[in-house]
């Protein structure tokens, strides 16, 4: 079992590049699903039943489709409709859309309970557009939805590991690869729980620290 | 150019939501320097009235001018846009019933945060100003603290201040006191007879019948979306035209006598 464990160190460029890869792959898609989630949640929001409409069955379509069966469409579906992308861009399109629904109805669950009034004081004291948004909404709906956007980033660290099926050089692809060279199932698989384990504590700290400067303001 | 001397001048302002006419064709003016208290019955359209001045509500007809420029319309007769409406809602400041602090900043950072990011002026003229103002209210100390740390007549003194920091030619009150325990409403109270003292022009919705007896230099009365009344307040306290203005005064009376509040 040592001995594995010893094969398993040997490998360790490859297990480092992997967890390097799921890292980039889980930080870039959870970034531009926040960002496009700012861009749903006013959009399930609206007060127009076609753009509240379209955005709702976007949202609710993807939290009803399982993340690995998504990715199958994007990486395998679509070239027959003759949209082909390498496996990084699929990987990456897949989990972001995926997220980006999440991510909204995150948003907008902190949305409708923050107070109106700081946000009419903002107005009333020349706050308006952009400005508006960025002094004055978005940073007490930031340390609200924080922990539940930290929840939701070892969700898509966790659905990362899909990927390895598109031959994504990920994590878990890295940690396969090992044991199907040198058949060492558990040591390969265990010390790749242990890394996925330690990015999760990496944002439970991120979130543990947002919280603390969130209580400040409680 | 003329100097003003009348900051605001309401003229013929109506609003009505769906079906509801809350304000119709209200006219007042407030000279530089007056303390204007808006009285009336719950639902009568004051807090509509105070909001319509800023443009926080459209008014649907009607004129409001800050010291002679139109509010909410431009010169060619449209609908400003966010700029200049902007521009000109920072000579207006604003207190609101639930103070309406922003909750992720310090106090300091509060009274700071639009003079600095929308007035575009010097941080360090305004973090000074900023520190005198928290100083006049009687709140130095506190000045790190966030909002929620607190209590309700702290916080609606640092909406004051947030207010003056503005250099507003105009400060509006929405019902400073109705969200606050009896025994805090005392040191709100305290800061606004200061500011009608030393001349800042107010319009002030409240239900504190002592204080506009005694602050305000004239009172207008709005019963279901009109201005019934106006005039000096030991006139209308003493003899109200009106019998609206009796009755409502009546569920004061005891109030207005013991001098509380």
């Amino acid at each position: 079992m040592i001995r594995d464990f010893g094969i398993v160190w040997s490998e360790r460029s490859l297990l480092l590049s992997g967890l390097a890869n799921t890292a980039i792959l889980s930080t870039v898609s959870a970034v531009v699903a926040l960002l496009l989630g700012f861009v749903v949640t006013p959009a399930l929001m609206s007060k127009q039943p076609v753009v509240s409409g379209i955005a709702r069955v976007f949202v609710d379509g993807m939290r009803c489709v399982p993340f690995l069966l998504f990715a199958y469409i994007i990486y395998y579906g679509l070239p027959s409709l003759g949209l082909r992308l390498d496996n990084w861009t699929s990987g990456l399109a897949a989990l972001t859309i995926y997220n980006a629904a999440y991510m909204a109805e995150i948003l907008r669950g902190a949305w409708v309970v923050q107070p109106r009034e700081p946000i009419e004081a903002g107005v009333a004291f020349g706050f308006s557009g952009l400005r508006l948004f960025r002094s004055i909404i978005l940073p007490p709906l930031l340390l609200s939805a924080g922990p539940v956007i930290g929840n939701q980033m070892i969700q898509i660290i966790k659905d990362s590991a899909f990927l390895t099926i598109i031959a994504l050089p990920e994590l878990t692809h890295a940690a396969s690869s090992i044991q199907s060279r040198h058949y060492i199932p558990f040591a390969a698989f265990i010390t790749a729980v242990f890394l996925y384990w330690g990015l999760c504590l990496v944002i439970e700290a991120g979130v543990s620290s947002i919280g603390r400067v969130a209580d400040a303001r409680r | 150019m003329a100097e003003f001397t009348k900051v605001l001048d309401v003229a013929g302002v109506s609003k009505r939501f769906g079906d509801n006419e809350v304000l119709s064709d209200v006219s007042f003016q407030v000279d530089k320097g007056e303390t204007i208290c808006v009285l009336g019955p719950s639902g009568s359209g004051k807090s509509t009235l105070l909001r319509c001045i800023n443009w926080l509500e459209r008014p649907d007809a009607g004129q409001i001018y800050l010291n002679g420029e139109r509010v909410g319309i431009n010169n060619a007769g449209i609908v400003m846009g966010d700029r200049d409406l902007s521009k000109i809602r920072t000579r207006i400041g604003m207190v609101f019933q639930h103070f309406a602090l922003w909750p992720h900043l310090t106090v300091l950072q509060n009274l700071m945060e639009a003079p600095v990011h929308v007035q575009r002026r010097p941080k360090a003229e305004v973090r000074d100003e900023a520190l005198a103002l928290l100083a006049k209210v009687g709140l130095s100390e506190k000045r790190d603290a966030f909002p929620a740390r607190l209590s309700g007549g702290q916080k609606q003194r640092v909406g004051i201040a947030r207010a003056l920091a503005m250099r507003p030619d105009l400060l509006l009150f929405d019902e400073p006191t109705s969200a606050l325990d009896p025994e805090l409403v005392g040191e709100v109270l305290v800061v606004m007879r200061d500011l009608a003292r030393e001349g800042m022009t107010m319009v002030i919705v409240t239900h504190e019948m002592a204080f506009a007896r005694d602050a305000a230099t004239r009172v207008l009365f709005l019963d279901r979306g009109r201005a019934v009344e106006t005039g000096s307040p030991d006139r209308f306290f003493s003899n109200p035209e009106t019998e609206r203005a009796r009755q409502f005064l009546q569920r004061y009376a005891g109030d207005i006598a013991n001098g509380k509040r």
